[in-house]
């Protein structure tokens, strides 16, 4: 059974009240705490009990899968493998998470290493939400690892979101696209205190059509560091668009890194990236709706990472 | 003339007429004492520092607005109707002089603290926002969380439909007519006893600013006690006006009844035949 503290993680991460409808399997502490398959989505732990296979029936709609990880045992390292293989011609919604919580002294680190196999024409939405909490001296670290294998006309849209109490993050992510398969990346990252977060992202337009978009909006508060490193290969006639913006705050320091390769006379790529800090006249708009600046700031940063 | 009165502020108070205003005008403008007065600005002068001195953009200004009115500050580019406006929303704090709402001396009150006394502030050039929708705009402005369809309502009062922009971002996506609208709406949903609009039809197009005529209509209408201030060029706008103010090189050059002061701005009399109309006994230096 998971505790309060276990529950209150699972809803940050996986919005999750109660044990969720569908396929899912919840990790806790390095175990697996409950699991449920269905008719088209199976999950099979790893001989070596390193990580779980998930098997999604080609022709699966509008179903969900969910497989958040909470730690909240202090001290607690691990590194999980979970592989997806999606058929052909299905549709559906992912959410992975990890929640730590951390009271002790001693490190807790949660490394996900995620692949992702797209059978051609499906569809897949992945939210991935990381969440720290607790008021111990030990670290929170995070280090996702994604591959995402798009085959022909598959779309997978990313949704990854680390807003709070995350101390150390570096998150690679890397995607390779057959033709007329679709990337769209949306990151949501925020880093207080002194937390420091790497994100890169390698991504390789390989067919015809193929189209990738790669977009990160962040705010780094406090004396905190960024870093955003995204680097789209065009090889075949294609389009990529990343962009990176980013808000700054007190003594925090950001490095944004767009990258463009283009191999194919009509692969077509742009890269954006901005950063400044939060513009004046926000604050003052804000100030003459009744809001103080400092819940001004607290508006405009929600809603740029909304 | 439908549109503006750029022209005749431009060759009448910028030189090209060769007429300023009086330099000995009096700047105490007795004004209809019909009410009770809500704003008052007590000998406001406001100074920035330019490369070589200080450059006076508001000089010594009286002025009072009454409950229940409908008051239009005109004049030439330049000549410090902005400035006003932002001093009286505490954008900009006068370098001297005193400003009051309802009695109470509010000089050194915040931005925050003036709108929570009710002093509402429609920029000139409405401020963009990366996610932060339409529907949070005038849920901060309303101060409390009313439903979308109680949003949408201030949103069709300023001509838009509603359904196509509450859920929009506040981001370089809207056009500048639109902006400008939802910047008026948030001044609609947050009601306050005075209403601020620094040149609201600034980037509105024709259809539109029918409208927005509509709107100040409604607005005086339904508000009892409250005053709208207005900035505009616009002889529309000052065709509903109760009172006109006319300021230029950051003074009060004309200030009474819309009956009074529109016909001797619209009217093709000569600057100086305005201005010694206006500062009797001053023509010396009119």
């Amino acid at each position: 059974m998971l505790d309060e503290i276990q529950k209150r993680i699972l809803e940050e991460v996986a919005d999750l009240h109660t044990v969720p409808s569908g396929a899912y399997n919840i990790r806790a502490n390095g175990k697996m705490e409950a699991r449920n398959t269905t008719a088209n989505i199976d999950i099979i732990s790893k001989e070596d009990g390193s990580g779980i296979d998930i098997h999604v029936k080609p022709g699966t709609k509008n179903e969900s899968l969910h497989i958040p990880v909470v730690l909240s045992q202090s001290g607690l390292k691990e590194t999980v493998y979970n592989d997806f293989y999606i058929g052909e011609d299905c549709d559906v919604f992912i959410v992975a998470g990890c929640g730590i919580d951390n009271c002790g002294n001693q490190d807790s680190q949660h490394d996900g290493i995620h692949r992702f196999f797209v059978g051609k024409n499906s569809r897949v939405k992945y939210v991935e939400k990381h969440y720290g909490a607790g008021n111990g001296q030990g670290k929170r670290i995070l280090n996702p690892g994604t591959e995402v294998h798009l085959e022909e006309n598959s779309t997978m849209e990313m949704e990854m979101v680390q807003i709070k109490g995350v101390d150390s993050t570096i998150r690679d992510t890397k995607a390779e696209l057959a033709a007329g398969a679709k990337l769209v990346v949306r990151e949501r990252l925020m880093t207080h205190g002194a937390q420091k977060a790497v994100s890169n992202y390698e991504v390789a337009l390989n067919g015809q059509d193929a189209s990738a978009d790669v977009v990160s909006r962040s705010v780094a508060r406090d004396q905190s560091y960024q870093k955003f490193d995204s680097r789209i290969t065009g090889n075949a006639p294609c389009s990529g668009h990343t962009e990176c913006d980013a808000i700054i705050m007190d003594q925090a320091r950001i490095l944004a890194i767009p990258q463009l390769e283009a191999n194919d006379l009509d692969a077509a790529l742009i890269h954006e990236a901005a950063i400044g800090k939060i513009a004046g006249d926000q604050i003052i708009k804000l100030m003459t709706l009744g809001l103080t600046e400092e819940e001004a700031e607290e508006q405009i940063v929600n809603g740029f990472l909304k | 003339m439908l549109w503006g009165l750029d022209e005749y502020f431009f060759f009448h108070y910028n030189g090209y007429g060769a007429r300023r205003p009086c330099a000995s005008a009096p700047t105490n403008w007795v004004i209809h004492e019909k009410g009770n007065t809500m704003l008052e600005l007590r000998d406001i002068s406001f100074e920035v520092s330019g490369e070589k001195a200080q450059k006076e953009i508001i000089r010594n200004v009286n002025l009072k607005i009454e409950e229940n009115r409908f008051v239009v500050i005109t004049g030439p580019n330049g000549g410090g109707k902005s400035t006003l406006a932002k001093l009286i929303a505490g954008i900009e704090k006068p370098t001297s002089g005193k400003i009051f709402l309802d009695g109470e001396d509010i000089t050194e009150k915040s931005i925050t603290e003036r709108a929570r006394l009710g002093i509402s502030f429609a920029f000139q050039q409405p401020v963009r926002f990366k996610g932060i929708q339409v529907l949070d705009l005038i849920r901060m402005a309303a101060g409390k969380q009313m439903s979308a369809a109680e949003a949408c309502r201030y949103l069709s009062e300023v001509g838009l439909c509603a359904k196509d922009y509450i859920n929009r971002e506040v981001n370089a996506s809207l056009s500048g007519g639109e902006l400008k609208r939802i910047e008026i709406a948030t001044v609609l949903a947050r009601g306050t006893k005075l209403s601020v609009f620094d040149e609201p039809e600034a980037g509105i197009d024709l259809w539109s600013f029918q409208n927005l005529i509509q709107v100040f209509e409604r607005m005086q209408e339904k508000t009892k006690d409250g005053s709208i201030l207005i900035i505009s060029h616009q002889e529309r706008i000052l065709n509903i006006a109760d009172e006109i103010v006319v300021i230029a090189e950051g003074q009060i050059a004309q200030q009474g009844s819309r009956e009074e002061i529109l016909p001797k701005l619209l009217g093709t009399a000569s600057a100086v035949t305005v201005c010694s109309r206006f500062y009797q006994g001053g023509e010396g230096q009119c």
